[in-house]
């Protein structure tokens, strides 16, 4: 390229900006679905997750960015799945030694970044044929898309699941209990997530006509 | 871009050397302040289970001066000299036997004189082990708090067992039965009744962690029974 691309060129907005909405990976790649049942049933575990997810795949698809020239093609999943799980391990260990209670209450979820199909899918779609920076909006793009989804779910399924928003009992405080208001106990579990997802997925397809395929 | 074998082995070679380097180093480096963390979340726990509120900086203070005493009983309820309390690791001692055990016990003196007896439990939940600690009233029958822990149960639902809310119901639970048998304190899907003295609810939706809980209190305060018996 003999000229010098603007840091926020419209190209490079869009590859921050479209996977928000109209290429959300959840809602309209229908990526990563399995971690957005797993950590939605309260909201802070859902927001330490995509906090998370965003600070992996944003490094990731730098890093393969930056390598994309010599990565051999033959093993380049490989040498993806390393990346990612070298990555993962780091803020693993990182959470643990200076972040305990952060790391403790992600538990299990820390590790389970590296099966999270998104990170792959924007590494072999995106930063293996991008420069360093549009990889770097697009990883944001993408893990601020995915971190919405999951926050949205998992602000209704607390709110109606436990009554609490954020560990506040808000229903409690409103005294909706002495007016025989009950949680109900199939939001905490994993199928209401798949149902939420599949009401928002509806909605942003009502609003937005040119994502309803054509059969 | 189609490469040689050559290359693509030395690319994995070299990779892998530089990803492990990159690891090892991290882990290294890290090592001191992760253990430090463990050692201050063990001391925090210890003294949560008496309700001493603490933080991170000054858990190791609280620890010398609440924690007056602690030792090591074997099954027959004798003490065991020579080993220290705070370095038994429940883990291990788990996969020995259970008369070659070393069972620590840690005294908390209230700031009314009364003395709780502090003692660590272990067991399996859904995906890990979840542990904790029980502190008993100088009757070793009534429950003064706990406090449980886990290491990956699924959150919102097994992993419940580390709030506030669920560890408040052991307050005042006994582990004998009016009968004067141990019973310990059972954990109840569906809801236990108010009045019984030796159950609580078990958490909705975690049921295999809330019963791994009830086996954890039974099998390990049982093993206790020998010295609740000499001290009562």
């Amino acid at each position: 390229m003999s000229e010098r691309e603007p840091l926020f060129s419209p190209k490079n907005i869009k590859s921050l900006t479209q996977p928000i909405n109209l290429n959300n990976p959840i809602t309209v790649q229908v990526l990563g679905i399995c971690s957005a049942l797993a950590v939605t049933v309260k909201l802070e575990p859902a927001v330490v997750m995509s906090i998370s997810v965003l600070a992996v795949l944003a490094f990731a698809n730098v890093i393969i960015s930056l390598l994309r020239n010599s990565i051999p093609s033959r093993i380049r999943i490989i040498v993806q799945l390393t990346i990612i799980a070298m990555l993962v391990i780091l803020v693993d260990q990182i959470l643990k030694a200076f972040a305990y209670d952060v790391s403790k209450q992600l538990s299990v979820f820390v590790g389970l970044i590296i099966t999270n199909c998104i990170i792959m899918g924007r590494l072999e779609a995106f930063a293996l044929g991008n420069k360093p920076w549009p990889a770097f909006l697009d990883g944001v793009g993408n893990a601020a898309g995915y971190g919405m989804i999951l926050i949205i779910v998992a602000f209704f399924r607390e709110f109606l699941g436990s009554g609490t928003i954020w560990g506040y009992p808000v229903i409690e405080k409103l005294g909706l209990y002495e007016l025989g208001y009950e949680n109900n106990g199939l939001m905490i579990l994993p199928p209401m997530a798949l149902v939420v997802v599949g009401i928002i997925i509806w909605v942003q397809r009502a609003r937005n006509k040119e994502l309803i395929e054509q059969n | 871009m189609n490469r040689s074998n050559t290359y693509i082995f030395i690319y994995a070679t070299v990779m892998v050397t530089v990803v492990a380097a990159i690891l090892s180093f991290a882990a290294i480096t890290l090592k001191p302040y992760q253990d430090k963390n463990v050692e201050i979340e063990k001391k925090k726990n210890i003294l949560a289970s008496v309700k001493v509120e603490c933080t991170a900086d000054d858990a190791e203070e609280k620890y010398e001066k609440f924690i007056r005493e602690s030792f090591v009983v074997n099954l027959n309820g004798e003490k065991v000299k020579s080993v220290d309390a705070f370095e038994v690791n429940m883990k291990d001692e788990m996969k020995k036997d259970a008369s070659q055990r070393n069972y620590p016990v840690y005294v908390f003196v209230h700031s009314d004189g009364s003395k709780k007896y502090i003692l660590p439990v272990r067991g399996k939940g859904l995906w890990g082990p979840i542990w904790g600690f029980v502190s008993m009233e100088s009757d070793f029958n009534t429950i003064y708090g706990a406090i449980f822990s886990h290491k990956g149960e699924t959150p919102g639902l097994g992993a419940e067992i580390d709030t506030p809310e669920f560890q408040a119901q052991f307050d005042g639970k006994q582990i004998f039965n009016a009968n004067h048998e141990f019973t310990s304190v059972s954990v109840v899907k569906g809801g236990a009744d108010p009045d019984n003295i030796n159950a609580v609810d078990a958490i909705s939706g975690g049921t295999i962690t809330s019963n791994g809980l009830d086996a954890m209190l039974k099998d390990c305060l049982k093993n206790y029974l020998n010295y609740f018996k000499k001290h009562k």
